[in-house]
């Protein structure tokens, strides 16, 4: 008889949790930036190349300022890698946005060759600059809020994060407000809705489009250097493994909304965090198998349980051709 | 309407991408650097002649004339920092030892199933004298191209198929260096007084369960009354899905977490807590966290690849289930081979004890069947292997009557499908 009882323990609950926090943001960032770059009409299904992209340009940054013999360079490691992650999603945002806005190419065929991009150069370049297979960076320790953190459960699960954590937060509230208080905000979804008239507003719809891309890609891209900078420490060939698609997939079941891919993003990391945990519980009625499929079967479910009520932007994937 | 069935196909497009990147990959993700050195032989630099037809667009490498051509296919990449990389290793090592009689070279990264074949196939063609595949998934197209080109040598890894005039198994007993491993990680967490190790197993095959099951009788002999936790996760190289099951582990209770996976991930997570950690394959795996990484059962394929090839270029190579012990060199335990100092977190007391076996094992006075001799209890408490009696070669290798029948081998009597004492009670082997 499966005992259920140790799930419910609060150390459980709370390590579950803390995991499931950490998986959950390389790739709510990711699924913010495509959702802002969507909002745009602009589809780009390259989040895995330009995760992979960040993630080296980050690591690579931040191995080579801790390998300096600067003090304050090694301090700002781990921050120099995060930018440089962002400055590698925004190269590869600008190839989409020059390839799909400008000369007007198919948006899925770009944003593919967009992931075997990004495979394939982060292998090369890996393997030109690392003779040591073990090369790491110290990653992010967690910042515990003051008196915050020792609450009991909500302290350890909320207040005991890295920074990078808290900042993603910050980013969800800031995303909400730029989308929706802002003109930037408003120019990004009209030119997503409706380009032809927005561009009779004035609106300068390339700019905008523009815009999107390169913002979405820069946080795509910050969401591969979280991944190997400040989480894991290290780097390995295909290192998001299959996390770009998780994030496209969650915009859908976001219903293009960053609070709702946020939570997506929650549920696939705490899945995640369970499917080992779990198995510790000897819940026999549970196979195996079936809890290694469980985060992909989760976010599956809720892509089709939202995907069917979706109203995606009306002009997305749509090149604009000015008239 | 355009607009809703465009939106069906991407959500259809989504849920492919989603379900084939939920598919635990039987083989290494690709993974790390080159060694130095590696520039020479490398096949990337083979001749720039168009790729094989048949061999799925991959460029095959050149032979060089006079010599004894000697190619390797590997799952993953050189630089993974664990199975093909000690593989890789092992190809350097047979350069170095037979020097200018054998030109070797790789390809790597080769998918394992119909892709294999054509990529084996070809390499025959080419002229390759002997050609070693080096994954399990290989085994089958291995069988089927040695049955094509009776005159090349054929050497397939991990696997139990041979035939009577080309083609050959060749592993190690890793065993030797697990039952090692485990009594170090045994010592370990009685010092810490946690009496928990935890094993990171990558998939229910005969191989992992008998490494875990060497792991566990090893961390008995020195803490009777540890137990050992375990995580399944079914692949073999994810780093963040290794150190999330090293997390686990460790939010368990174990003070000591052994990976039979490919990346040192968890050993770093055990030492961002100041616990500690047993790595594999490599024998770099320790310079993530010297501090806290206790050892590493590693590879070391050169003195088999060298011994075999030697036979090859003298005629006197007989097809064979080749299954080396640690007399033989071919697996080690790092901080206790000759010229290496043992790891700073590993206690004093079990120093002595692992050396004075370790001696045993490198003589050929201990070996695999020593380890699996009786009595041994399952973690049920049912009697597996009684009082005396020791396991079979297929009993290890998980091969029942009805394969050993198709090989020619006595079945197994007392088959891998069992954890052994010292596992918690509560572990399963997940049944496919």
């Amino acid at each position: 008889m499966a005992d259920w009882g140790p799930l419910l323990t609060l150390t459980f609950l709370t390590t579950l949790l803390i995991s499931g926090i950490r998986l959950a943001i390389p790739i709510f960032l990711a699924a913010l930036g495509e959702i802002i770059t969507e909002r745009g009409g602009v589809l780009n299904l390259g989040l895995e190349g330009i995760m992979l992209a960040g993630a080296l340009a980050g690591f690579m940054t931040a191995y080579a300022a801790e390998q300096s013999a600067t003090p304050w360079l090694v301090g700002l490691a781990p921050w120099l890698g995060l930018g440089a992650g962002l400055i590698a999603g925004l190269l590869m945002g600008l190839i989409m946005a020059v390839l799909a806005v400008s000369l007007q190419t198919d948006q899925v065929v770009t944003s593919i060759m967009l992931v075997i991009l990004g495979q394939g150069i982060t292998t090369y370049v890996y393997r030109q600059q690392f003779s040591s297979l073990t090369a790491r960076v110290t990653g992010m320790k967690p910042v515990p809020i003051p008196v915050l953190a020792d609450l009991p459960l909500v302290g350890p699960v909320l207040f005991n994060h890295d920074l990078v954590t808290y900042g993603s937060l910050l980013l969800l509230a800031a995303s909400l407000f730029f989308l929706y208080r802002t003109t930037w905000g408003l120019n990004i979804r009209a030119v997503g809705e409706h380009p032809a008239a927005a561009e009779t507003s004035g609106v300068n719809v390339v700019a905008v489009r523009y815009g999107a891309v390169l913002l979405g890609a820069a946080l795509t891209g910050l969401g591969g250097a979280v991944l190997t900078v400040a989480q894991l420490g290290i780097f390995n060939e295909g290192i998001t493994a299959g996390r770009g698609w998780i994030a496209v997939a969650l915009v859908i079941f976001a219903r293009w909304r960053p609070e709702r891919a946020f939570a997506g993003a929650l549920l696939f990391g705490i899945a995640t965090a369970l499917q080992f945990r779990i198995q510790a519980l000897n819940l026999e009625a549970i196979p195996y198998e079936l809890l290694l499929m469980l985060p992909y079967v989760l976010t599956l479910l809720v892509l089709l349980q939202g995907g069917g009520r979706s109203v995606a932007p009306a002009a997305l994937g749509r090149a604009y051709v000015k008239e | 309407m355009r607009n809703k069935r465009a939106w069906f196909l991407l959500t259809v497009m989504m849920v492919a991408a989603l379900l084939l990147s939920a598919c635990p990959a039987a083989t290494p993700a690709p993974g790390g650097a080159p060694a130095a050195g590696e520039e020479t032989s490398a096949a990337t630099e083979a001749a720039p002649e168009a790729p094989a037809a048949d061999a799925g667009g991959v460029q095959i490498p050149d032979i060089e004339e006079g010599k004894f051509n000697v190619a390797f296919v590997y799952v993953g990449p050189i630089g993974d920092g664990g199975w093909t990389y000690a593989h890789n290793q092992g190809r350097l090592y047979l350069e170095e030892q037979l020097g200018d009689q054998v030109h070797t070279a790789y390809l790597e990264s080769v998918p394992e199933g119909a892709d294999a074949v054509r990529v084996i196939r070809s390499l025959a063609r080419k002229g390759f004298n002997a050609i070693f595949t080096t994954s399990f998934g290989y085994m089958d197209p291995t069988e089927e191209v040695a049955a094509e080109f009776p005159d090349i040598y054929f050497v397939h890894i991990s696997g139990f198929k041979k035939n009577d005039t080309n083609f050959a198994n060749l592993f190690g007993a890793m065993e030797d260096m697990k039952y090692l491993a485990g009594m170090i990680a045994g010592a370990r967490a009685k010092a810490d007084g946690s009496n928990r190790v935890g094993y990171i197993a990558p998939f229910p095959i005969a191989e992992v369960i008998r490494l875990g099951n060497a792991l566990a009788l090893g961390m008995r002999r020195t803490c009777p009354e540890c137990e050992m936790d375990i995580r399944w996760i079914f692949t073999w190289f994810d780093p963040d899905k290794e150190r999330e099951a090293a997390i686990s582990l460790l939010d368990a209770g174990a003070t000591v977490v052994v990976t039979g996976a490919d990346t040192p991930g968890p050993v770093q997570a055990a030492g961002e807590r100041g616990l500690y950690g047993i790595g594999y394959d490599s024998d770099n795996a320790c310079e993530v966290d010297p501090e806290h990484c206790l050892t590493v059962p590693y590879w070391h394929w050169g003195p088999a690849y060298a011994q075999l090839v030697q036979q090859m270029m003298d005629g006197t190579f007989v097809p064979d289930d080749y299954y080396f012990d640690a007399d033989t060199g071919i697996v080690g335990l790092l901080g206790f081979m000759e010229g290496q100092e043992p790891m700073p977190a590993v206690p004093e007391e079990v120093i002595p004890e692992v050396r004075e076996l370790l001696a045993q094992m490198l003589a050929g006075e201990f070996d695999r069947f020593d380890i699996f001799t009786g009595p041994i209890y399952d973690n049920k408490g049912n009697l597996v292997v009684p009082e005396g009696q020791q396991l079979t070669q297929s009993d290890l290798e998980g091969i029942d009557a009805e394969l050993g029948a198709m090989l020619g081998r006595e079945g197994c009597t007392i088959c891998m499908n069992w954890l052994a004492e010292g596992f918690v009670p509560d572990a399963e082997i997940p049944q496919n």
